[in-house]
């Protein structure tokens, strides 16, 4: 069982240690090697590389580097990443055979890998991670941790102010000033809603019951987004802290974490953390040798995604079939086992340690007049840097898309972006200058959601956006109430004629309608969401719309039936190129004859196309 | 109290009434479908939305309840473009096949349908197509017709704590299942049919055996006996137009002649046998203290429960067959040797107010000298079908009573078909057997009533009695327990499967959702089966003359090797339907 001064104690010595993670100018001659253990890099044999770096130093009988695992660095699509504290040298797209050359040139010769530099936007090479143009616009309050600790030692999390907030918030503050404080700061849930943080801890404060419990929802389920994951493969104390913080606010001892069975490597650190946190006596009975009490518990969720609506998450606690319960009564009021239960995000709570100790005026004067603080967005699509980017309330799609995102690859037009996932809408070129805050989505006809991000080019089919997304909503229906079980499989239905030339006018009448029905008549949010993208698509490109539908034509070529490959005869300098390529031989014609398309072979895959050095089919 | 207005009207109830409550005591009536008063309250359907101010988005009125002030809109063009359009979706992805289905004139969403003017489907697609499960002798599912309502589920896991069905799969996929997608027939369904009495629409129905019938009563060489259950008459005539309870017996018994049987019997008198060996094996196990409390064995859902669920507890069981059994037994020996009829030409068809009496009725032990006791079982509602395909007007019939000698039987026989009734029954034959006085209050008030388990203790010469009566399965399973853990201190326990009795038996007619919230439909036919007994002028089982005869002339006493050879059974364990 730790005390205060034994954390503190700690802390103090650890920062010393570690102090090379946050300066480079750290009076150290030791190297820190940190290796991206993300689920993207792992998958893309970070482990191997952390293996091959280890291996390599005890052979070379290297003194004082250490190198160490960390989480999500964020810039995704240039992973593996290693970084060599304190010189923060940035190293992208690393393979285990690098490594021999990694330690001989930069730890043992002490030249920089050239070639393992990450380019930047502009094609030059950067050095430093703090150069790159994607990290330049960021504020990292919720990532703070993820890229710079072990997540994996528990002594590297109390080393940055680890358990501090709480140490604090159990000494020195009462349960009401917790309260005040983080219904000062302005948070609001980041798992979509955006309900107001401190409203909800006094709700469930204020609730009738001996028995309390606070809940983290961690069943990240919209497609593309990372951000939960990212922050408990990364920081996974953050979380724990935080809740603790709210069971002494809310009034409960006990907790759970309900985080997906498909983030093996969130649910492997978090239950080190909890077991580690068990072993300092930060988690039980007791805490810091106060009357606070407290335990955390992690519940697996079997891949619904409905099981990220929170009280569809209850039921899945309790050992039912996921499936939302109607609302009210709250879960505030009545939720796990009919007790007053407090459920939040993971990036929700990610924020709550920061806020305690820097205080809820330096959180609120982040962010714009009703959306404080940042958001983590998990960029995807068509756009450059493919990552994990945390940015403060306020910056607009534009920024994020063209300097953090660096734009739109292939010289291609952007066309939207996808925010809210499944749940939320599209946002067109029109609107990129929106500042992004919860009520500026909303205005437009998208909505915040988790944090997914997805941007697409001007090859994307508007219909085709909204019927993948309705794909997704009918498969992960729960099927409990009517309107989202069959309503949005006959939405689908109604797409896919679209995009099948197979529709009628009347079809967007009928989506419509069904829309409009599904939202206001289903039973959760779910439901209640799952037109949106269709909706938002529509209102934004309704004229595609009304070509899939009346004009039988998919302008973005996308969608195979409605689509029609031309040569322009003008343009063709009958190279014959476009011959050679196509794997139907669809394409006729001889010598210097100009080509043509035969329609009846041809398959659309758009290989001609690209071919074309003069641009003359399309 | 809580002051709220519903459609302008100013509305005053008790704190926590739902909205739908609280319309309905206002006479304001809000569609339902997956609604069913205290046992499925969840909202699913959303047919029951209405628009409450400042909410955003539809109330369920069905679970939410009232709040000061509010102000409730049942039927605004919004509320009502919804409706229609869940209606829509609901009956696009439904078989629509009403002219062949058995519920049509009886079904919730035809109902709907009608009152919605539904001419067309709007949003039209893809179905999902289920196999029909028609293994077991007792249901059918058929899931193209089902709309997830889950009333069923919540039947079967709430009320009756069986749980042998839920929603497996998600989405549009979803559909209420077993364990595994087995037929029911193959997991721990009891065949209680409290499932089929909850089903808004003919997703399940009984496994019919009206054709059988039907080709037995062509066949001028077979002999075909009718017998029916106490709780028929009083449910009967509901499939009719008829009152809720209504006593028909002299229609019933009317038409069922007209239907062309060759003798219609009452299953009464076989009630009567079932006491008279009933109360002779009790009276001899409480001497003995053997295997007490000794529980009643006459519903053969609560049987299968507990073959299935506590074969351990089997010992426990009474040996008797059923009453239909019994009777089936004695008409196909001592009626079939007194008037020269050869037993293999007999055809005994029960009427049952319940769908597991066809499960009892091909159970393998159910015969004597190869001679099935009963050969088919048709429920109340079967036989309405057959009164109706006769073209018999059943209210103009007149009265006509049952053939004797068989027909005679006591008021005691006529109680079995409601909770508490056996017990009552067999107190007033136990009671004279042990004391050799004669009873002067007849009526056990105890053991009446609509309590889940009711205990009474009751004096009998100088011994005082603890009996238990327990209905519905969720309550059975309860003394089931008490039993297995040693706590149960009762000498005599009856169980029924159905809650309320046979009266509310899987196989009586169904009453929709309204019916149900409305009035109390087991308290209506218990009432008509206590005033037959109230009416009879013989009460007590062993007093039936036709009884007497049949032990003195056929059996000799009740327990003993005649009446063992043709009255009573054995049970084995299914414990591979555990679960």
């Amino acid at each position: 069982m730790k005390t205060i001064e034994e954390l503190n104690k700690i802390r103090a010595e650890k920062r010393i240690e570690l102090d090379l993670r946050k300066n480079t100018n750290a009076d150290t001659r030791e190297k820190h090697i940190l290796v991206c253990q993300g689920t993207g890099c792992t998958s893309s044999k970070s482990p191997q590389i952390l293996e091959n770096f280890k291996k390599i130093i005890e052979e070379k009988g290297i003194q004082n580097v250490r190198v160490i695992k960390t989480g999500c660095f964020g810039l995704c699509a240039k992973g593996p990443i290693v970084i060599i504290r304190p010189e923060d040298t940035f190293y992208a797209m690393v393979t285990p055979d690098d490594c021999e050359e990694i330690i001989q040139s930069h730890i043992v010769e002490g030249k920089v890998v050239e070639r393992l530099l990450c380019k930047d936007i502009d094609g030059t090479k950067v050095t430093k991670l703090d150069d790159l143009t994607f990290y330049k616009k960021q504020k990292r309050i919720a990532l703070k941790n993820c890229g710079v600790i072990n997540p994996e030692d528990i002594d590297e999390y109390i080393a940055f102010d680890g358990y501090r907030a709480l140490a604090r918030v159990l000494v020195e503050m009462n349960s009401d000033e917790v309260i005040e404080t983080i219904e000062k700061s302005g948070l609001r849930g980041r798992g979509g809603a955006g309900f107001p943080t401190g409203k909800k801890w006094r709700a469930t404060r204020d609730a009738k019951g001996d028995k309390k419990y606070v809940v983290c929802n961690a069943d990240e389920g919209d497609p593309g987004a990372f951000m939960d994951r990212s922050i408990l493969e990364g920081d996974p104390h953050a979380v724990l802290e935080a809740m603790e913080i709210a069971g002494y606010a809310v009034g409960a001892e006990k907790g759970y974490i309900y985080v997906r069975a498909e983030y093996p490597i969130a649910v492997h650190r978090l239950q080190i953390a909890i077991d580690q946190a068990r072993e300092y006596g930060i988690l039980g009975k007791n805490i810091f040798g106060t009357n606070f009490s407290f335990d955390i518990e992690i519940r697996l969720g079997a891949g619904a995604f409905v099981c990220g609506e929170e009280t569809a998450l209850l039921e899945s606690i309790e050992g039912r079939r996921g499936q939302p319960r109607v609302k009210p009564p709250y879960p505030a009021q009545s939720g796990l086992w009919g007790c007053p239960t407090l459920i939040n995000n993971v990036e929700t709570y990610a924020n709550i340690a920061q806020i305690i100790l820097k205080g809820a005026d330096w959180y609120s004067s982040i962010g714009t007049a009703t959306s404080k603080g940042t958001k983590v967005f998990a960029l995807g699509g068509n756009v450059n840097n493919v990552g994990l980017v945390e940015v403060p309330m306020g910056t607009t799609l534009r920024e994020i898309v063209f300097d953090i995102g660096g734009g739109i690859p292939n010289g291609r037009e952007f066309k939207a972006a996808q925010t809210g996932g499944p749940s939320g809408g599209c946002i067109p070129k029109e609107h990129l200058d929106t500042p992004i805050d919860y009520e500026s989505l909303k205005e437009i006809g998208s909505m915040m959601g988790s944090g997914g991000l997805i941007v697409m080019d001007d090859t994307k089919c508007m219909v085709c956006l909204a019927k993948f997304y309705l794909q997704f909503t009918v498969s992960e229906s729960c099927g409990k109430c009517t309107p989202c079980r069959i309503g949005t499989k006959r939405m689908l239905e109604i797409l896919e004629r679209l995009c099948s030339g197979e529709g009628e006018e009347y079809d967007i009448y009928r989506l419509e309608k069904l829309a409009a029905n599904i939202k206001k008549a289903s039973i959760c949010g779910l439901g209640q969401s799952a037109p949106n993208p269709v909706i938002s698509t529509m209102k934004y490109f309704r004229e595609e719309f009304r070509q899939h539908a009346i004009e039988k034509e998919c302008k973005a070529m996308e969608c195979k039936a409605l689509s029609r490959i031309e040569i322009d005869e003008d343009q063709c300098k009958a190279c014959g190129l476009c011959q050679r390529n196509c794997p139907v031989n669809a394409i006729e014609g001889e010598g210097r004859e100009k080509r043509h398309i035969n329609q009846d072979k041809c398959i659309k895959c758009m290989t001609c196309i690209r071919s074309c050095p003069f641009h003359a089919i399309g | 109290m809580v002051n709220l207005k519903i459609d302008d009207k100013k509305v005053c109830v008790p704190e926590g009434t739902t909205i739908l409550d609280a319309a309905k005591q206002a006479g304001i009536d809000i569609p339902t479908l997956c609604f069913l008063k205290d046992i499925n309250e969840v909202g699913d359907c959303r047919m029951c939305i209405v628009e409450v101010e400042g909410r955003r988005g539809f109330a369920t009125s069905c679970i939410q309840t009232v709040e000061e002030g509010m102000v409730v809109h049942t039927h605004t063009p919004n509320v009502l473009e919804a409706r229609h359009a869940i209606l829509d979706l609901i009956i696009s992805n439904h078989s629509k096949d009403c002219l062949t289905c058995t519920r049509s004139g009886n079904c919730e969403l035809q109902d709907l349908a009608i009152k919605f003017n539904v001419l067309d489907i709007e949003f039209k697609g893809e179905r999902t197509e289920h196999k029909i499960d028609d293994k077991s002798p007792s249901i059918v599912r058929d899931f193209n017709k089902c709309i997830l309502c889950r009333r069923c589920v919540a039947t079967c896991k709430n009320v009756q704590n069986i749980g042998a069905i839920d929603c497996i799969e998600r989405g549009f996929e979803s559909c209420i299942s077993t364990t595994y997608d087995h037929s029911l027939n193959d997991v721990n369904c009891t065949f209680c049919g409290q499932c089929i009495e909850s089903c808004p629409t003919g997703a399940l129905h009984e496994k019919e055996n009206i054709n059988d019938v039907w080709a037995k009563l062509k066949d001028p060489d077979t002999y075909v006996v009718v017998q029916t259950a106490p709780s028929i008459r009083v449910a009967l005539g509901e499939e009719f137009g008829m009152e809720i309870g209504t006593n028909v017996t002299g229609k019933m018994v009317s038409a069922l002649k007209r239907l062309g049987f060759d003798k219609v019997f009452d299953t009464n008198t076989g009630a009567d046998f079932t006491i008279m060996e009933e109360a002779t094996e009790f009276v001899k196990r409480f001497k003995e203290n053997d295997n007490l409390p000794m529980t009643t064995s006459c519903c053969p859902g609560w049987v299968r429960f507990a073959e299935m669920e506590y074969p351990e507890n089997l010992p426990h069981l009474s040996s008797c067959k059923s009453p239909h059994q019994m009777f089936g037994a004695i008409i196909k020996s001592y009626y079939a040797e007194k008037n020269n009829i050869d037993p293999s030409k007999i055809y005994v068809v029960s009427v049952m107010p319940c769908i597991a009496k066809k499960y009892e009725g091909k159970r393998e032990e159910m015969e004597v000298n190869g001679l099935r006791d009963v050969d088919a079982v048709i429920t109340t509602r079967e036989l309405a079908r057959m009164i109706k395909q006769a073209n018999i007007e059943f209210d103009k019939l007149e009265d006509e009573v049952f053939d004797n000698p068989m027909g005679e039987a006591t008021g005691a026989g006529a109680i079995f078909g409601v909770t508490g009734g056996v017990m009552e029954a067999a107190l007033r034959t136990a009671y004279e057997l042990i004391t050799g006085e004669e009873l002067q209050k007849l009526e056990f008030e105890d053991v009446r009533g609509a309590k889940g388990i009711k205990k009474a203790t009751v004096k009998i010469g100088d011994k005082e009695i603890k009996v238990a009566v327990a209905h519905g399965l969720g309550n059975a399973r309860k003394i089931m327990e008490e039993i297995k853990n040693g706590t149960a201190d009762y000498s005599f326990v009856e169980v029924m499967a159905c809650p309320g009795g046979c009266i509310m038996g899987g196989g009586q007619p169904i009453k929709n959702s309204k019916t149900r919230m409305t009035v109390d439909v087991r308290a209506k036919r218990a009432a008509s089966m206590y005033s037959i007994d109230e009416r009879s002028t013989i009460r007590k089982s062993h007093e039936n003359p036709i009884l007497k005869q049949i032990y003195k002339e056929y059996i000799g006493n009740p327990g003993e090797h005649k009446a063992h050879e043709l009255l009573h059974t054995h049970y084995k364990p299914m414990e591979e339907y555990r679960i």
